[in-house]
């Protein structure tokens, strides 16, 4: 299934599942059937930007200007963090 | 009180919502206290909107929808959209006996998020004989149908013991065939009506090791396709398991009358005063109730588990089981075998009594095995 993740690839958030700012504990969660788990902050700047509409490409040019790194590395990361995920149902594919 | 902990608690992270206790089935298991409330005594909406406003500005992230059967409140799409516009992720917890499209189509205008759908077996007859009410399969999977058809996650749960447990294949067989996302598989817990017939639903250790690879099957079948939640029996084991995340630490109980618990069986306790939502502020609850912080913490344990390397696992095990099973419910969990308390444990499980009792509004039908669950 990681195999499959290339940039071209558009992701949503599976039905069911979101991305939530938890305001009492300033953090962010993801909010999944019967658990949220802790979504750290580099996850969280990736999946704020998960609409359904943008693709994986898109995202890390975004990210790489965002926070001036090598867009290599925000590349692999994305995509690793993305496709895994998707395995867990946390992520959908729109294309 | 002495040992209290005046520590400061981190906020819950959850809400079990037990809307009311009347239900069509009469599962013998039922986590619902032994005297349920009647209709007359439920909170009204605008005291469930109150408590869902003041959870979710407390830190609540997670509404459970529970009961008896929450369907049975007519009221239940508005509590989700309220839960919804306060951030709460809403979860249905239900037998699914009461729903058909029309009712599911009003939960999800409302936003419902998800769905927990229990059954009790694979096939009608060994549905109704836990259930007790005739039809209720049928019911059952037209609801998986009109979830899965509407879009919703769907989790199937199943309570395995005795009469059912050899056919968790079968059970998994049924969740991939309904299109579920999750399943959860869970050994009857035995508190109330579980530890009342305990002798008819305890699983015998052979079968309780086979439940364990048939679980190790599917999840190797599914792979990440589902989700798959095993809740093993404590009593087999030489631990007991972690009370969920520590007493007042991340769950929060509201019974259908408004009173606030650290876990539904807490009413088990005696000589503590349970807090009413129709009193005090949720919070104030959580911060401060005796019955919160009774048993938070480290501070309140005895020996052995105060100087035991697991008392951050396990936080002592379950009180209710401890009170159940010794008569106190701050010792030790009794499954342990540090403590002396487990022969209680293990003269059970030597226990073959087969007859059991319904869970019933009256104690009529009530047979004589709930003389052998040693609560005297
Ligand atoms: S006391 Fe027992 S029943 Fe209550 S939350 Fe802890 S483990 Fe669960
Ligand atoms: S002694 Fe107490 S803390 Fe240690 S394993 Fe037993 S119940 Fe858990």
């Amino acid at each position: 299934m990681m195999a499959d993740v290339t940039e071209a690839r558009v992701p949503a958030f599976a039905r069911g599942t979101r991305l939530q700012r938890d305001q009492v504990r300033d953090q962010w969660v993801i909010q999944a059937p019967e658990r949220a788990f802790l979504a750290d902050p580099v996850a969280a700047e990736v999946l704020q930007r998960v609409d359904g509409e943008t693709s994986l490409g898109v995202m890390i040019d975004g990210l790489a200007t965002a926070f001036e790194a090598p867009r290599e590395v925000i590349a692999r990361d994305v995509l690793a963090m993305v496709g895994d995920l998707a395995d867990r149902q946390v992520l959908v594919w729109k294309a | 009180m002495e040992g209290v902990s005046s520590s400061p608690s981190p906020p819950p992270m959850s809400l079990l919502a037990e809307l009311t206790h009347r239900c069509p089935l009469q599962c013998p298991y039922c986590s619902n206290p032994l005297a349920l409330e009647p209709k007359t005594g439920e909170l009204s909406t605008e005291d469930w909107f109150r408590v869902l406003d003041e959870a979710a500005a407390l830190g609540v992230l997670q509404v459970h929808f529970s009961g008896g059967e929450p369907m049975a409140r007519k009221d239940l799409p508005d509590l989700v959209r309220r839960a919804v516009r306060n951030g709460l992720y809403t979860n249905l917890i239900t037998s699914g006996v009461l729903m058909d499209a029309a009712s599911l189509e009003r939960l999800s205008a409302a936003g419902l998020d998800h769905v927990q759908l229990s059954f009790q077996d694979v096939d009608e007859d060994g549905a109704a004989l836990i259930g007790g009410m005739k039809g209720a399969q049928a019911k059952k999977i037209e609801a998986a149908r009109l979830v899965v058809a509407d879009g919703m996650p769907l989790t199937l749960n199943f309570v395995v013991h005795r009469l059912n447990v050899e056919r968790i294949p079968r059970m998994f067989d049924l969740a991939e065939a309904l299109g579920a996302r999750r399943v959860e598989i869970a050994h009857t817990q035995y508190y109330g009506w579980g530890l009342k017939n305990r002798a008819a639903l305890l699983p015998t250790r052979a079968q309780l090791e086979q439940s364990e690879r048939d679980v190790a099957v599917a999840r190797e079948r599914f792979g990440t396709r589902m989700a798959i939640d095993f809740v093993t029996p404590d009593y087999y084991a030489d631990e007991p398991k972690p009370c969920m995340g520590g007493w007042g630490q991340r769950f929060v109980n509201i019974t259908p009358v408004g009173r606030v618990l650290p876990c539904h069986a807490a009413e088990t306790i005696s000589g503590v005063v349970f807090p009413s939502v129709r009193e005090a502020a949720l919070g104030t609850i959580w911060n401060d109730s005796e019955i919160f912080r009774m048993f938070r913490g480290t501070d309140w344990m005895p020996e052995p588990c105060r100087s035991c390397d697991r008392k951050e696992i396990d936080w002592g095990g379950c009180r209710c089981q401890a009170l159940a099973l010794t008569g106190r419910a701050e010792a030790a969990d009794p499954v342990c075998r540090r403590t002396a308390g487990r022969a209680v444990v293990d003269a059970a499980l030597r226990e073959s009594d087969k007859t059991f009792a319904y869970r019933s509004y009256g104690c009529e039908r009530l047979s004589s095995a709930d003389t052998s669950d040693g609560s005297t």
